[in-house]
């Protein structure tokens, strides 16, 4: 297994723990042990589930498994997949802090990172398809 | 990677593009507000990335990588049918709450999913075996 790719699982596996940790929060609002201010996390949770997990797993062994680009080259352009690491994952964290915190305290700052989140993943998911286009072929 | 897959992972590509980048305008929209119609795309949105991106890679892989029987994939039309209401069912459930469509295709898209789930398992489920079985048994 490549080093990227142990690079996105492991990744993706720490955000799998911190979206059921975030999602056991949401949960246990009514038990009233968990702040009210909680509830700005809830689309939080579901993008960690699904950006940070189910994506970033998919990212890591597609660019383990998937048909060599070539020989000299066999994932493509490298520097495009650690674009897509680092812009995935800076993104997804920025968005995790930013995003309660603009519908908690909506200043301009706050503003400015979640702008920020959506450029570095959109950034991402692009990379990621111009990279794998070119891949998905017969052998 | 046979043809059907390139063909399921090529649109599950296609949804992941357009999906993050409706992501991304709803995120921007969050921080700096553009037009309210702007979250009639939201739908869009999660239909695409759940079952035109996720569940369609899903399919397209299942098709390259799952045991084979010889050198035969088994019968590959429920597969490629598979693929062909997939993608208009996502379409259909995607643009039906946009467009303020009425609800029967919305039904009508959920309905085209289904239908391809069960041609992908027709396809799949004798291929769900140990190597060298008939795909016969459980």
């Amino acid at each position: 297994m490549p080093p990227l790719t142990r690079w996105f699982i492991k990744t993706a596996m720490v955000y799998l723990a911190a979206a059921l940790l975030v999602g056991l929060g949401l949960a246990a609002r009514g038990l009233g042990y968990v702040p009210a201010w909680w509830t700005a996390l809830s689309p939080v949770y579901f993008h960690l589930f699904m950006v940070g997990w189910v994506a970033q797993l998919i990212f890591g062994v597609v660019y383990w498994m998937f048909p060599k680009y070539s020989q000299a080259h066999p994932h493509g352009s490298e520097r495009a997949w650690l674009a897509v690491y680092w812009c995935l994952n800076a993104g997804l964290l920025l968005r995790a802090v930013a995003e309660p915190m603009l519908t908690l305290w909506p200043v301009v700052g706050w503003r400015w990172g979640v702008a920020v989140s959506a450029l570095l993943q959109w950034t991402a998911g692009l990379l990621f398809v111009v990279n794998t286009w070119s891949r998905v072929k017969e052998r | 990677m046979p043809r059907l897959s390139r063909w399921f992972i090529r649109a599950a590509l296609v949804n992941l593009a357009v999906g993050f980048t409706i992501g991304g305008l709803l995120l921007g929209h969050k921080a700096f507000p553009v037009h309210p119609l702007l979250w009639r795309l939201f739908p869009l949105h999660i239909e695409l990335l759940l079952f035109g991106w996720t569940l369609q890679l899903i399919m397209g892989v299942g098709f390259w990588i799952f045991p084979r029987f010889w050198r035969s994939r088994g019968n590959e039309r429920p597969a490629w049918l598979a693929f062909f209401l997939l993608n208009a069912g996502v379409w259909l459930a995607g643009l039906s709450p946009m467009l303020s469509l009425p609800p029967v295709l919305l039904t009508t898209g959920r309905l085209l999913e289904l239908a391809a789930v069960a041609a992908f398992a027709v396809h799949a489920w004798p291929r769900i075996k140990p190597p060298g079985a008939s795909g016969r048994g459980f």
